[in-house]
């Protein structure tokens, strides 16, 4: 009975009602894909004006530096006043040891304070206002962490225009980056295993210390690598504390001639993005080759250590199944 | 047998093995909703004591009493007695560590949740806790554990292999296993067969029904059959009251409420 009548009704659908009716269900399709065709192309259109803008910018860059980039004594040359012989090796090393201030003092802060908002703290107005500022610190124009650390740092504290003072102030900067990302990193945690922990008769802090920060480490490491890759490439800030744009001598090397461990700390600096500054601000064509060579070095930099941060991210949640 | 409300009290009196714990007018409340209303029950030593009701009665709750785990969300409050034998402790007072009471009262959840840890580290996590760091004592105790949850000989050569690389039967009793390694007084299990297949939920069973000479049980499980088949004692639970109480044979067989009788024949549920 059923049988027939779904042939009774398939009947109707193929008569001549049915046929005008297919006919313009069709036409409306044509008209609807035109629709889709148009916006894919404008889509299309969208993608590539930043993607052939980026390129082309970097392959000029390439074009005008690669040549610096390829040279040894580029690495290991002073800045010097003549194009031939400039190089960027206090900038490189100041970069370096600017880098190893900031993760030294943003990691473990940044870590901490996300352990402590998420798994510590009581769920009120106050942990709620301080979640909203470290989100939106990370969006604070870099040169106010600047003029900040100008004051503290400098002023205040008396830490002088040193490569100390760069490394607490990109570390400052970057730290909401790094909470944010550990924060987000421990949310995605399953409740299970935390419970699966505490049912054990572990310690929030055995809990924290045994199964969350190894769980987490990939994000968290990730969050890191990221604030870093920011910060390797700022310039505002670091100028604003009144980083030197020529600098001919490296930091002093502990222990020798007479360093004490720290003393590099104390030592004027200059880093890269400056240097390129500095060379890019000058009339002679030259010197804008060899800003383009700096270019390279700070991306290539920049690439490779997010492409660190995805290596590892893979790597460690390859290992994660819950 | 004179007063019907000194034994609807401490029911006790009907059982023929030792008390381990004993609920005393316990309620529970998420925030300013009560889940848990008046329960008394005694759970027995050594015996398994099934809690079963239809979803949302509130079996799931008072199971998680015995061991805290409400304490780590804020906002829940308990009120009442749970008490601890031999010593009659309170282990819901708020004086009494939680941490303690997780020690004592180990827990087995629905879906199996082993750490993403090797199966040894998995297995030896509660030691670890406690600070047993000798190595032959960490290894004879986690041996120990994965042969009374059956699992030993099925994992003694991946003992470093990941603990979630296991089948979904293996990694509940490797969670049962990490539960018994550090020697519970009771061990609760919340549903531990409903995200397995019926092999590894007959697995599973087997084992109950051997630890039961080992460490009191209390199961809480949706399956009526599973409640009768491996369960000593039976609550049955209903929009968080305790409806009734008995032995598993009794219950089943001749419950004396409506309501457990309706429950029992598929009425509702």
């Amino acid at each position: 009975m059923a049988q027939t009548a779904l042939d009774e009704q398939r009947k109707t659908a193929s008569s001549e009602g049915g046929k005008s009716a297919l006919l313009q269900l069709r036409q409306g399709i044509v008209r609807r894909r035109r629709w889709d065709l148009f916006f894919a192309a404008v889509g299309f259109v969208a993608t590539m004006v930043g993607v052939v803008t980026l390129v082309v910018l970097f392959i000029d860059l390439i074009l005008d530096g690669y040549e610096h980039v390829l040279r040894k004594e580029f690495y290991f040359n002073f800045p010097s006043r003549r194009p031939s012989e400039a190089g960027i090796y206090s900038s490189w090393v100041g970069t370096a040891l600017v880098m190893l201030v900031t993760f030294v003092a943003a990691a473990p802060l940044g870590v901490a304070a996300a352990v402590y908002l998420e798994e510590y703290a009581p769920k009120n107005w106050l942990t709620e206002l301080i979640e909203i500022n470290v989100t939106n610190l990370a969006a604070v124009p870099s040169i106010v962490y600047g003029l900040l650390a100008l004051g503290l740092f400098v002023y205040i504290l008396n830490f002088g225009q040193s490569i100390l003072t760069a490394g607490l102030t990109l570390a400052l900067m970057i730290l909401p980056v790094i909470i944010v990302a550990t924060r987000e990193s421990l949310r995605s945690i399953p409740v299970h295993i935390r419970e699966a922990a505490f049912a054990c008769g572990a310690t929030r802090w055995q809990v924290v210390k045994d199964h969350l920060l190894p769980y987490a480490s990939g994000g968290i490491l990730t969050g890191v690598i990221i604030g870093m890759a920011r910060a390797i490439g700022e310039t505002a800030p670091v100028i604003t504390i009144g980083a030197l744009t020529f600098i001919a001598f490296l930091p002093p090397i502990p222990f020798q001639n007479g360093a004490g461990a720290f003393e590099w700390l104390f030592s004027p600096f200059t880093v890269l993005p400056i240097q390129m500054f500095n060379w890019l601000s000058r009339p002679q064509p030259a010197f804008h080759d060899l800003a383009a060579g700096v270019g390279i070095v700070i991306i290539v930099a920049t690439l490779l250590m997010n492409g660190f941060a995805i290596w590892l991210r893979y790597r460690i949640r390859q290992k994660l199944t819950w | 047998m004179t007063n019907e409300a000194d034994k609807q009290e401490t029911p006790s009196g009907e059982m023929e093995a030792p008390l381990k714990a004993e609920v005393r007018r316990f309620n529970f409340y998420y925030g300013n909703a009560q889940a848990l209303k008046e329960i008394s029950m005694p759970v027995a030593e050594r015996r398994v004591t099934a809690l079963i009701g239809p979803s949302g009665c509130g079996k799931s709750t008072l199971l998680r009493s015995f061991n805290r785990m409400h304490d780590l969300y804020p906002g829940n409050r308990y009120e009442g007695e749970i008490l601890l034998y031999p010593e009659g402790i309170n282990l819901v007072a708020p004086d009494v560590d939680p941490i303690e009471i997780r020690m004592r009262v180990a827990m087995v959840f629905q879906k199996p949740n082993p750490f993403p840890k090797s199966v040894f580290d998995n297995v030896a996590y509660g030691l670890v806790v406690r600070g047993i760091t000798n190595k032959t004592e960490v290894a004879d105790r986690v041996e120990a554990a994965l042969k009374g949850a059956a699992l030993w000989e099925e994992v003694k050569d991946r003992l470093e292999e990941l603990g979630t690389s296991l089948s979904g039967g293996q990694q509940q009793r490797l969670c049962i296993a990490r539960a018994l390694a550090a020697d519970p007084e009771i061990l609760l299990l919340d549903e531990p067969t409903s995200a397995l297949d019926p092999i590894a939920t007959a697995a599973i069973e087997d084992l109950i029904t051997e630890l039961r000479e080992r460490v009191t049980i209390l199961i809480v499980t949706h399956n009526m059959q599973q409640a009768a088949r491996i369960s000593d004692y039976t609550a049955f639970m209903y929009l968080g009251e305790l409806i009734e109480f008995g032995a598993t044979d009794e219950l089943f067989v001749r419950p004396k409420k409506k309501q457990t009788e309706d429950y029992l024949t598929g009425r509702f549920g």
